[in-house]
């Protein structure tokens, strides 16, 4: 049994995903960066093309000129290149260049549509709601524009929008989930990056896939999404899984991300501790007059 | 693709995309698939599933790369001496596909005497005329076999007749079974690519040879009867002065190895973009009439049609029906004006005397011969090679017709070219009337596409153009008859040629119905207007018309246009659309059997002679006489199919084989020789005294300057590609919003050790020269681009984005300013993917480069 599997076993591929909940598989291992999703979203959910990097035109960060999700990318292809060290296979392999060549990683990434949203609970103004599908979508004609979402997402997905000041991200392409239709990323996707399907398919689909990669020598292969990387802290799983080729954090993904509000409770405590601590010093000071 | 077709007879890929998906190796060169094929690369995607070993072969690392097993960087241009030494080692390891070869080649054929090869010459071939910089063929003829005139050197290979493109061997063929005469063809390729060695590739590409030999054990072990590798090139090849024999070498290599007409295998020909397949099988070119028929062309009699038809029926071999093609095309053309007693009116069809292909034509325009140009869906102020030189041309026209989506460059030149701009030409001066059309988008018009895999898939109308914008198809028709009115009563020639043409499509408000065109190339009897089921029905006596011989078939009989069909599957999914010919999807697939008709395997049958039904079947229609059984022995002096054995799967050819030599055809030699591009860092380490193509058409003038081999002013080798996100000369992609924030400027991707010494971060500018022009762009650093050892010396290699243009969104220089125009023999293609280059820090503005001072002097000498 290899490291990643045995090291966490108990949380590895589960996913508190609800029966009937339905999300993304994205296979980065197949992922060949043509940015279809980037454009099939943007065309079919009619948002506004940034003016890449804010105007500035060429970001230099290898082919990505978007950036970063956003409230106008609601998905967002990351390219990161790599130079494979001088002490590598010699002769290369899937993913494993040889010494001095290069690797080119792509991943598109989207909002993971957490089993236990943050964003959802964060939000006071009850926009952000939870599907029929089980996915999370923000209504823009309730959303007040707090902002409350935006820090509260551990992945950062959620943004204001410099139009309409209110936050907006990745709907699942709940209008075409309503009238039977795949999300458009995944129907624009040329090579199956990117899969739509209930949880409960996807999940062995992943778990398999990476098993089939780790025995053709990707051996950093791994799901992102599950209870042990990705779906952590709280978040009990996501409804948009990864397949990685590499460490979530080579994609700008946070290995462990945590729900804040799950921080409230200690800081509730840490707060009366040092009212309490204050009023006793307070109380001890009044006494020695 | 002239390079396919000299080899095994026509000039298209020879397998399927889906079909890559049942390779167990496939290796991608002269092409960045995924990037530029996204949603054809999902097959390649689907083998590497299945356990295929996928292997990239380019200068830069590209998202094709990024998908592949083995990356192989090699210096660009230098193609022919890799695949040269993959060759050497079949050979010399006896890696070939021994009864393949013996049975399916032309391995055994006797050479005449007079042939001296490259080795024997100092990188010449034998019949090279040094003052008109050609070949004249004779020395190359078979054994025994007949001579012709030389070939004027004005024509390319297009424009020669099948007599002389697949040869006459109307005489018995002098064999060596043994393949050990030492003039047979075997011996005479093997000698050829003894001295490519994996040395040579290490000095000469820059691959070390571990990796050179990781692809050829690679290649080698998943070839033969049980294994398949397939190959896949795009114009990375064919933008080259020896690109035809790039992928003529590519051929070679492939007939070796078995892989031609099998699945799995093959040499798949990826277009650069939509239905430029179908612009060449009913050609927007020059040389060449639909189906690929030549035009006729004064550098061989031609004053007749018996004439012209001696040109180009082909005694022995398929082309021996070309009479019937032609009849038939004549007809299709002029209807009842073209009868027996007047040669079917072939004296209206033009004669051509000399290279009218693209890049001449910019300098015919330059230097007044042209006057005007209708520009559609083309964008040359861009796309064209050395497009300050392009535009220069345009601004020396009366008029310009551009019908696009948007203004492009090409529409924009007169007021917002760069030339302009800095005020070097005054927008006053040109005198150019410039006619802006709106065109039609692919939603809002009918018609079809004929894609890479000669695949013809029609597509409806979905919404009304908008305004005034009009298909293609509205734009010629009401062009035709405004024509033929202004021309009515004229008895000129010219009248006469506009008058006859039968112009007779029923149309709705202008519209034409495309389906009235169609049944008009699938070709009908003329007696009683009924389709003809196939080209087997065309006769060459006028009772048949057939604007298109290899598409005959596609609309068999009234509403059955194939073309519509959209039943797949996951073989040969003859249920999806219409694959010229006869919806073969797998070319030369006879040779998917043994030679006595059984499947080399199992696992790789495809067709196959089924002995109690007495005919050929199997997952594809057969490319073969269906009922000529695999023994069939031709008796002496047979002309047409009959003159083919049973075991003959190249049917176009006069001899039925797989060319390994190609006697007849190649304009640069029968076999593919390491030529450095035209302008190059290094010499030839093969041929020192010939180190470049000594075919290449050259247009050496002030204007359009080459530099020399290892011009220190220019030290690096400079390549132009394509990106994903946008679409060839940007008039598709630039403006549109979504697309141009992908890639929102032009950049140019330098190595970080090349970066370091010009002193240049990450998205600082640089210029980039050649004595052509000078552009500024924002460097790209990345060891995607690696440098490479060359003759032992540090090599950079410079990659240029050529989508980019001073319109639309998404701007950039244009990369064309800085590329020549230069012409491949046969092809008549230029070498926009590998010349040299200055590169510096700073913007255009910051510094002087050698074009700047140049082109101001050389403007001023020329006009």
């Amino acid at each position: 049994m290899n490291e990643t599997l045995s090291l966490g076993a108990t949380t590895a591929d589960k996913t508190g995903a609800r029966p009937g909940a339905v999300g993304f598989l994205t296979d980065a291992s197949l992922c060949i960066g043509c940015k279809a999703c980037e454009v099939a979203c943007k065309q079919w959910n009619q948002l506004p093309a940034d003016g890449s990097n804010g105007g500035q035109g060429l970001t230099g960060f290898s082919y990505d000129n978007t950036g970063d999700l956003g409230a106008t990318t609601w998905r967002h292809v990351a390219f990161v290149e790599r130079t494979a060290p001088a002490s590598s296979d010699p002769l290369g392999g899937l993913l494993a260049p040889a010494p001095g060549q290069t690797a080119w990683l792509m991943l598109s990434d989207v909002c993971k549509h957490c089993v236990n949203a943050p964003c959802l609970d964060a939000c006071p103004t009850g926009a952000i709601i939870r599907t029929r599908f089980d996915t999370v979508v923000i209504q823009d004609d309730v959303c007040n524009g707090c902002g409350y979402c935006v820090p509260a997402c551990p992945f950062g997905v959620p943004q204001l929008s410099g139009g309409d000041h209110t936050a907006h991200k990745c709907t699942l392409c709940y209008d075409r989930l309503v009238d039977g239709l795949e999300p458009a990323c995944a129907k624009a996707c040329p090579t199956d990056s990117i899969q739509f399907g209930p949880i409960e398919e996807l999940m062995p689909r992943a778990v398999k896939r990476v098993a089939d990669l780790q025995s053709r020598g990707v051996r950093q292969a791994q799901i992102y999404g599950d209870l042990r990387s990705g779906g952590t802290g709280g978040i009990d799983g996501l409804n948009a899984l990864f397949v990685l080729t590499a460490e979530p954090e080579t994609y700008n993904l946070p290995a462990s991300p945590q729900r804040p509000s799950d921080k409230t409770l200690p800081a509730f405590v840490t707060t009366a501790a040092a009212a309490l601590g204050l009023v006793l010093a307070a109380v001890g000071a009044l006494r020695r007059r | 693709m002239p390079g396919l077709g000299a080899r095994l007879g026509r000039g298209g890929a020879t397998t399927f995309l889906q079909d890559l998906a049942h390779s167990d190796c496939i290796v991608i060169m002269g092409a960045n698939m995924a990037e530029n094929h996204p949603v054809g690369f999902r097959f390649v995607v689907q083998a590497r599933e299945r356990g295929a070993t996928i292997i990239h072969v380019d200068p830069r690392f590209t998202r094709t790369s990024a998908l592949s097993d083995v990356h192989v960087p090699l210096r660009a241009g230098s193609d022919i001496a890799f695949l040269g030494a993959l060759i050497n080692h079949v050979l010399t390891h006896d890696l070939w596909f021994d009864e393949y070869v013996r049975h399916y080649t032309n391995a055994s054929t006797i050479v005449g005497e007079d042939f001296r090869d490259t080795e024997d010459l100092a990188g010449l071939f034998s019949g090279y005329l040094p003052g008109e910089r050609r070949y004249e063929f004779n020395t190359w003829r078979y054994a025994g076999q007949a001579t012709d005139p030389a070939p004027s050197g004005d024509t390319n290979q297009d424009s020669q007749g099948y007599q002389q493109r697949v040869g006459r061997t109307h005489r018995p063929l002098q064999v060596d079974p043994t393949l050990q005469h030492p003039n047979c063809v075997f011996q005479i390729v093997k000698r050829h690519f003894a001295r490519y060695t994996p040395e040579l590739v290490e000095e000469t590409c820059g691959v070390p040879r571990e990796l050179f030999l990781r692809v050829a054990d690679a290649i080698t072990r998943n070839s033969g009867p049980e294994r398949t590798t397939a190959f896949a090139y795009a114009v990375a090849w064919t933008q080259h002065t020896t690109g035809t024999q790039m992928i003529s070498c590519c051929a070679l290599l492939q007939l070796l190895l078995g892989n031609i007409g099998r699945p799995g295998g093959g040499i798949m020909a990826l277009r650069g973009h939509a239905t430029i397949q179908g612009s060449t099988d009913i050609p927007t070119l020059y040389n060449l009439l639909p189906g690929y028929l030549p035009m006729p062309n004064t550098a061989q009699p031609c004053a007749t049609l018996a004439d012209h038809l001696r040109q180009v029926t082909a005694p022995t071999g398929w082309w021996h029906h070309a009479p019937a093609y032609m009849v038939s095309l004549l007809k299709a053309y002029y209807g009842h004006e073209a009868r027996p007693e007047n040669d079917f009116a072939y004296d209206l069809v033009p004669k051509i005397g000399g290279d009218y292909s693209f890049q001449p034509m910019l300098l015919m325009m330059q230097e007044g011969a042209m006057q005007g140009l209708f520009c559609m869906g083309q964008n040359p102020a861009v796309g064209g090679q050395n497009a300050r030189l392009a535009r220069r041309a345009l601004a020396n026209l009366d008029w310009l017709v551009v019908r696009d989506l948007f203004e492009t460059e090409t529409a924009a030149f007169w007021h917002d070219a760069p030339e302009v701009r800095n005020g070097e030409v005054s927008a006053k001066e040109i005198k150019t009337e410039v006619f802006l059309l709106p065109a039609a988008v692919t939603p809002e018009k009918e018609g079809s596409y004929t894609n890479t895999q000669r695949l013809v898939q029609w597509h409806d109308k979905a919404v009304d153009p908008p305004g005034d914008a009009r298909s293609e198809a509205w734009f010629i028709h009401n062009l035709a008859q405004r024509v033929k009115t202004l021309y009515a009563g004229d008895r000129s020639a010219r009248g006469r040629q506009i008058q006859s043409l039968a112009w007779e499509y029923r149309d709705d408000e202008g519209e034409p119905d495309l389906e009235t065109v169609l049944k008009e190339i699938n070709g009908y009897n003329v007696g009683d207007a009924r389709l003809v089921p196939d080209y087997t029905a065309l006769k060459d006596d006028g009772s048949t018309a057939c604007g298109c011989w290899i598409y005959s078939g596609i609309m068999p009989e009234e509403g059955r246009n194939l073309a519509r069909n959209r039943n797949g599957d996951e073989r040969a999914a003859l249920g999806w659309g219409f694959a010229w010919p006869a919806n073969r999807r797998m070319l030369y697939n006879r040779a998917s059997a043994r030679p006595d008709g059984s499947p080399w395997s199992e696992r790789k049958a495809w067709v196959w002679w089924d002995p109690e039904q007495g005919r050929w079947t199997g997952h594809d229609s057969p490319d073969f006489p269906v009922s000529k059984p695999p023994d069939f022995q031709p008796l002496p002096g047979a002309d047409g199919m009959d003159a083919h054995g049973g075991d003959a799967p190249f049917i176009m050819m006069a001899d039925g084989k797989g060319q390994l030599y190609a006697a007849t055809g190649l304009r640069d030699g029968p076999l593919p020789t390491h030529y450095e591009p035209w302008e190059t860092p290094v010499g030839n380490r093969l041929y020192p005294d010939q180190p470049r193509s000594p075919s290449a058409k050259l247009h050496d003038r002030p204007t359009n300057r080459y530099h020399a081999i290892a011009d220190p002013r220019f030290p690096h080798v400079i390549t132009t590609y394509r990106l994903t996100e946008h679409h060839t000369a940007g008039a598709m992609s630039r403006f549109v919003p979504w697309l141009a924030e992908l890639q929102p400027e032009g950049f140019v991707e330098i190595d970080p050790s090349l970066a370091r010494s010009l002193g240049a971060d990450n998205r600082d500018w640089v210029t980039v020269s050649t004595l052509r022009g000078a552009i500024e762009a924002r460097a790209l650093v990345t060891d995607r681009i690696p440098p490479l050892m060359i003759h032992g010396e540090r090599l950079h290699q410079v990659g240029v984005p050529w989508h980019y243009g001073y319109t639309g969104l998404a701007q950039g220089d244009v990369a064309n300013d800085l590329s020549a125009l230069i012409e491949d023999p046969n092809s008549l293609i230029h070498e926009a993917k590998a010349f040299t280059c200055a590169i510096r820090k700073g913007r255009l503005s910051e510094g002087s480069d050698e074009s700047t001072s140049e082109a101001a002097a050389s403007s001023e000498n020329e006009t």
